[in-house]
C-alpha cells in the first residue's frame, strides 16, 4: 500500500557548534504537495530545506523519504539525491557547460543514458521552461530569469519526485520574477511536489497547498494558505506578514 | 675598452663554447620541465590531502608546504644530495647528458620536493576559488564527491591553475640554476666552467643571463596567449 506521506520529518535538529537553529521540525508532505515555507531572515528555512537533502547534516531527529530514513547510515545518499532535485537562490549553473549539457551532464553520468536520448530529454525540458533556443550557448550569455529556468530543467531531468527551492526568485530582476513563478505554477499544477522557502506571499498564497511558518527552531504555525495569512493567531506570525504583505 | 670590443668578446667567447651552452641550456629545460611535470602531479595529490575532510592527511600536507615554503632551496638540495646516500639510497652514475646521472637524480628530486609545496598551494587555490555552489549543486544532483571534483569543480579550476603552472614553470627554470652546487650540468654550472676555461669571467656570465632571459621570455610570452585564449573560453559567473 502506498504510504500518505513522501516525506516525514520528525523531531529534525541542527546545530552550527553552539548555535541551535532548528531546534524540532515536524513536517509531513504528501505527493502533489506545494509547501512554503516563510519566516523571518535566519530563522533556519535555507538549513531545513538543505537538511532533506543532507546538503546540512542534520544534528538528530529522522526524515522519512517513502518510509525510509535517510540520515540513515546504509542509505546511498547519492541514490535519494537524484529523487530530490533541488534549485538555488544564486542558480549555480555550471559555467563551463552549454545550457544543454548543464541539463545532461547527470542523465549521462549517473543514469548512463545515451547521449542522443539524454540530448533529446534536454531539448524536451528546454521547451517546457521556453528555452529551447538557449541549448547550445553557455550560461554567462543568460539573463537571471533564465538562468534559474535552465536550473530548474536541469534538475527536473533526474525526474525527481520532490524538488526543494530555496528563495528561487530572491536573486532576480524584479521583471524577471514572473518568468520563474510561471514555470513553478506549471510544474505545481503537472502534480509535481515542491517545498519552496519564498519571500513572495502571493506565490505561496496562490500555489501552495500548505504553508509553514518557521521561527526560534521549530514550525510556529503550518496551514492552508488562508488560515495562516488570513487567520493568523501567533503574534509572531501576524507581526511577521504585517511587515511583508 | 669600447663597446665593440666588449660585444666582440662576448660573441668569441660563445662562438668558442656554444656546445657547452647549448647542450647546458637543454639540460636546464629538461631539468625544469621534468620538474614541473612531475610536481604537477604530485602538488595535486598533496592538494587534494590539504582540502580533504581527514584531519591527518591535511596535517601532513600543511607541514610539508609550510616547512618546504619555508627553508632555503640551496638547503633542500644539499639535504637531498647528502641524504640520500644516508638513506642507503646509491644511485648508479653512469654517464646523462654530460652530467652523471645521481647527480641530475639529486638535482631533480630537490627541485620536485620543492616545486610541489607549491604547485600545491597553486591548484588548492585554483580549487578553493571555485564558488560552493558549484559543489553543492553537483551533489545535489546526485554526484558524489569525487565526480563532483571530476566533472564540475576540477575542469573550472584548471583556468586558474594552468596558467599559474606556466609561471612556476618560469620559476623552476631559474631557481634551478642552484642545483649547480651539486655539480649537476646545467647552464649555471657550465658558465662557472667556461669562466674557469676561458679566464674571462663576465662574457660567460652575459651569456648565460641572455640564454636565461630568453627562456623565460619565451615561456611567459606562451603563458600569455594560453591565458588568452582560457579567457576567450572563460565563461565564468553563473
Ligand atoms: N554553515 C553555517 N555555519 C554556521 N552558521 C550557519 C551556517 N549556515 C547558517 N548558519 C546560521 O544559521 C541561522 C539560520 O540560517 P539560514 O540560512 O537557514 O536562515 P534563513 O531562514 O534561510 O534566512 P534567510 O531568509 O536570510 O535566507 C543563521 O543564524 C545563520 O547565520
Ligand atoms: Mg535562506
Amino acid at each position: 500500500m502506498e504510504r500518505e506521506f513522501i516525506l516525514e520529518v520528525k523531531n529534525l535538529g541542527k546545530s552550527f557548534k553552539d548555535l541551535e537553529v532548528l531546534k524540532s521540525i515536524d513536517l509531513n508532505v504528501k505527493k502533489g504537495d506545494v509547501v512554503a515555507i516563510i519566516g523571518p531572515s535566519g530563522s533556519g528555512k535555507s538549513t531545513m530545506l538543505r537538511c532533506l537533502n543532507r546538503l546540512e547534516e542534520p544534528t538528530k531527529g529522522e526524515i522519512l523519504f517513502h518510509g525510509e530514513n535517510i540520515l540513515d547510515k546504509k542509505v546511498d545518499i547519492n541514490k535519494i539525491r537524484m529523487q530530490i532535485g533541488m534549485v538555488f537562490q544564486q542558480f549555480n549553473l555550471f559555467p563551463h557547460l552549454t545550457v544543454r549539457r548543464n541539463i545532461t551532464i547527470a542523465l549521462t553520468k549517473l543514469r548512463n543514458m545515451p547521449e542522443a536520448e539524454a540530448n533529446a530529454t534536454a531539448d524536451r525540458l528546454l521547451e517546457m521552461v521556453g528555452l529551447a533556443e538557449k541549448a547550445d550557448v553557455y550560461p554567462a550569455s543568460l539573463s537571471g530569469g533564465q538562468k534559474q529556468r535552465i536550473a530548474i530543467a536541469r534538475s527536473l531531468a533526474m525526474n525527481p519526485e520532490i524538488i526543494l527551492f530555496d528563495e528561487p526568485t530572491s536573486a532576480l530582476d524584479p521583471e524577471m520574477v514572473g518568468e520563474v513563478l510561471q514555470v513553478m505554477k506549471d510544474l505545481a499544477k503537472a502534480g509535481m511536489t515542491m517545498l519552496v522557502v519564498t519571500h513572495e506571499m502571493g506565490f505561496a498564497r496562490e500555489v501552495a497547498s500548505k504553508v509553514i511558518f518557521l521561527d526560534g527552531g521549530y514550525v510556529l504555525t503550518e496551514g492552508a494558505p488562508e488560515e495562516v495569512f488570513e487567520h493568523a493567531e501567533h503574534e509572531r506570525v501576524k507581526a511577521f506578514l504585517a511587515k511583508v504583505m | 675598452m669600447g663597446i665593440i670590443n666588449a660585444l666582440t668578446s662576448v660573441v668569441n667567447v660563445f662562438a668558442k663554447y656554444d656546445d657547452l651552452f647549448l647542450h647546458a641550456l637543454l639540460m636546464t629545460v629538461m631539468l625544469s620541465l621534468a620538474t614541473v611535470l612531475i610536481s604537477s602531479v604530485l602538488g595535486s595529490l598533496m592538494a587534494l590531502m590539504k582540502i580533504s575532510g581527514n584531519p591527518i592527511l591535511r596535517g601532513i600536507a600543511t607541514a610539508y608546504v609550510s616547512f618546504i615554503r619555508g627553508t632555503p632551496l640551496m638547503v633542500q638540495i644539499f639535504m637531498v644530495f647528502y641524504g640520500l646516500p644516508l638513506l642507503g639510497i646509491n644511485l648508479p652514475t653512469f654517464e646523462f647528458m654530460g652530467s652523471d646521472f645521481s647527480r641530475f637524480f639529486s638535482g631533480l628530486l630537490a627541485l620536485v620536493i620543492n616545486s610541489v609545496a607549491y604547485v600545491c598551494e597553486i591548484v588548492r587555490g585554483g580549487i578553493q576559488s571555485i564558488d560552493e555552489g558549484q559543489m553543492e549543486a553537483a551533489r545535489s544532483l546526485g554526484f558524489n564527491k569525487r565526480q563532483s571534483m571530476t566533472f564540475i569543480i576540477f575542469p573550472q579550476a584548471l583556468k586558474n591553475i594552468l596558467p599559474a603552472l606556466g609561471n612556476e614553470f618560469v620559476s623552476v627554470i631559474k631557481e634551478s640554476s642552484q642545483v649547480s652546487i651539486i655539480g649537476l650540468a646545467e647552464l649555471m654550472y657550465i658558465t662557472t666552467t667556461v669562466r674557469s676555461i676561458s679566464f674571462r669571467s663576465f662574457e660567460p656570465l652575459l651569456i648565460v643571463s641572455i640564454l636565461y632571459f630568453i627562456l623565460t621570455s619565451v615561456c611567459s610570452l606562451l603563458i600569455k596567449k594560453m591565458e588568452k585564449k582560457l579567457s576567450v573560453s572563460n565563461r565564468s559567473s553563473n
